[in-house]
């Protein structure tokens, strides 16, 4: 349901303001989103400043600079620090991306971090993907054939593969789920603009023989139809995918399955 | 994620701290539009049952609608039909599966902005002269 405010366990309060680093000419102001499930109080902003001259240019340069010079208990998912694993995934300066390759230099004034939106909150920037990893499961993220196992590999040709493109690259951060209004209102049903993006990359995948299954999975008022093409999931993807096209895809298939 | 059990934990903010892109704002105020047009409608049935009750509930009614409140309003009202015809259209390209590029989104939200401008003062203009 639509609820615009946060409930009353989730309101943020003004955080706690961390002493500037000794003899830094060149500080940028942080403020970033702290929750900790060991206090039983409400989250906050906490506002750190980080040298710039000793700092790399990325967001998560930032971050990790803080967590080891200021601060060792903020908290936050990374790995792989070049766009590929898709576990720095939060909210900076207004828009979802991955923090290790959105660089500061594009962002005007203070950094403003939060977790992923309208997410249950494991710790500060750490997000409960349980759901999200639990709907993109169900849209049965895999090949289905009903043929017998060929004694190779299953062949594709080149111009089949290319249907592909601009659909196996997503890294399943959850920036376009959790940047979706209808998700945020919907979550529980809607199954958001990440798992629908996968739905369609199996569906047209020339060598899956359960296209009609997988059609009928999402034959619901809510799992697909809840996109009303609000755009946000294109406009913030990190990868330049774009969901909200695969799900116009979808709708497309479903009416001509119909006619 | 109302039906989801996330025990104590917060729910992390959402409208409050997200930058929404022009097509999402656009998409919202359609939603908007659409309820205020009802509204309109609502105040232009009530014009006519008045007229067809009798001549001093038409006056009052008349009176209202043609004072400079109800100028306002209307013509308000014309740019939130034109508005919602707008990206109505664009959403039916959408519904076709074109226009998806970000650049096109970027062309098609000033497309829809200056069709309800432009055919709001073409409409003024023509019931004027």
């Amino acid at each position: 349901m639509v609820q615009l405010t946060l409930p009353k366990n989730s309101k943020i309060r003004t955080g706690k303001t961390w002493p500037k680093p000794e003899g830094a000419k060149n500080l940028r102001t942080f403020r970033i989103y702290r929750w900790s499930p060991d206090d039983g109080e409400n989250p906050r902003v906490d506002t750190y400043f980080v040298d710039m001259d000793s700092c790399g240019p990325m967001v998560l340069d930032a971050l990790i600079k803080i967590k080891n010079e200021i601060d060792p208990t903020l908290t936050f998912r990374r790995s792989c620090r070049e766009g590929i694993c898709g576990s720095c995934a939060m909210n900076i300066d207004g828009t979802n991306t991955l923090a290790c390759i959105f660089g500061m230099d594009e962002i005007k004034g203070d950094v403003k971090i939060y977790p992923l939106p309208h997410m249950p909150v494991v710790k500060d920037l750490v997000p409960d993907l349980t759901h999200f990893y639990a709907q993109h499961e169900s849209i049965m993220p895999w090949l289905e054939t009903k043929s017998n196992t060929p004694a190779k590999e299953w062949r594709q040709s080149i111009e089949d593969r290319e249907k592909l493109d601009g659909l196996y690259e997503c890294v399943m951060c959850a920036c376009c789920s959790t940047s979706c209004p209808s998700y945020w209102w919907n979550g529980d049903r809607y199954l958001g603009p990440a798992a629908l993006l996968h739905a369609y990359r199996w569906i047209i995948d020339s060598r899956d023989e359960a296209t009609g299954e997988r059609l009928d999975g999402l034959h619901d008022p809510f799992k697909l139809y809840r996109c009303h093409t609000i755009m946000n999931c294109s406009s913030t993807c990190p990868k330049h995918l774009n969901p909200a096209k695969a799900i116009a895809e979808i709708k497309k298939m479903m009416v001509e399955r119909v006619v | 994620m109302a039906d989801v059990n996330r025990g104590n934990r917060p729910l992390s903010p959402h409208l409050q701290i997200y930058r929404l892109p022009l097509v999402a704002k656009i998409s919202i105020m359609t939603r908007i539009t659409g309820v205020a047009l009802g509204g309109a409608l609502l105040l232009i049935v009530w014009w006519f049952v008045a007229g067809a009750y009798s001549p001093e509930y038409f006056a009052t009614a008349d009176w209202l609608l043609s004072s400079w409140v109800g100028i306002v309003v209307m013509v308000a009202a014309l740019w939130t039909l034109w508005f919602h015809l707008a990206n109505g259209i664009r959403h039916f390209v959408f519904d076709l599966g074109k226009g998806f590029e970000l650049s096109s989104v970027a062309r098609s939200n000033w497309y829809v902005i200056g069709a309800s401008v432009v055919l709001t003062i073409l409409t003024l203009l023509i019931v004027i002269l």
